[in-house]
């Protein structure tokens, strides 16, 4: 799948466009140290944490896009920072439910 | 050949641009062609070691040193120094404050991460004078 498939669920809205990406697996983690650790390549980040370093880690751990969860907004600089680098959804589900959709796709 | 040398200033608790050196660093290993687990492991470290120097030190200077074989990354802060390394060293062990917390570090990961992902590492610190971070990652 990719990140455009996600966007079929009237749940995601997208707040920052790239190039569609190949999705390969489902991430959740709020604490930034462990995100750059350990979320794989390619995957789906979902997280609570809205400010602008989500987007570096992001970037630098190439996840295949952000997906703000429990409805809570990005930073404006954070969707700054993405042009160009990450796609950024947002939904209103919580986390758990938030992964669970998108991993039945896998 | 010579090293192709990069030189960054890390600015002064600036979080918002936490992160450039490493995501500069990292496009140019992807243009040199390093393969994608070295990069993610450089990346990694590097950034560990950038959010460090914004956290505890005032920022500081990054100095990488690239060739076919091997990546070189020197950190130098002016920062207050680590008491104690080996505590420093240890996951889940931190002194960030809580607004750092807030933006989700200071979990005690960084130094663990940066020991596990770069193949030498070397911290020389001085209560009081500051911090130079050495570490290399070999290119296999």
């Amino acid at each position: 799948m990719t990140v455009n498939d996600i966007l079929k669920y009237p749940e995601f809205t997208v707040v920052n466009q790239e190039d569609d990406r190949a999705v390969e697996k489902v991430f959740c983690c709020d604490l930034l140290s462990i995100a750059m650790a350990k979320a794989p390549e390619d995957s789906v980040w979902v997280t609570v944490m809205s400010n602008r370093n989500v987007i570096a880690v992001a970037s630098l751990a190439d996840v295949s896009c952000v997906v703000l969860a429990e409805g809570y907004s990005y930073d404006d600089d954070a969707i700054e920072a993405a042009k160009g680098k990450v796609t950024l959804l947002k939904t209103d589900l919580p986390i758990y439910e938030a992964a669970v959709k998108i991993g039945a796709e896998l | 050949m010579p090293p192709l040398t990069l030189h960054f200033d890390v600015s002064t608790d600036d979080f918002s641009c936490a992160g450039e050196a490493s995501g500069s660093v990292k496009r140019t290993l992807k243009k040199l062609g390093f393969a994608p687990d070295v990069i993610r492991r450089v990346a990694i470290a590097m950034y560990e070691a950038e959010i460090n120097m914004v956290i505890h030190a005032n920022g500081g200077v990054i100095d990488a040193s690239i060739t076919p074989e091997e990546i070189i990354i020197v950190f130098a802060d002016v920062g207050p120094g680590i008491p104690d390394i080996d505590l420093a060293m240890q996951e889940g062990w931190s002194t960030a404050t809580p607004e750092v917390r807030d933006l989700g570090f200071g979990a005690g990961m960084g130094l663990p991460n940066i020991k596990k992902y770069t193949d030498d590492l070397q911290i020389k610190t001085q209560v009081g004078v500051g911090t130079t971070v050495t570490m290399k990652i070999t290119a296999k």
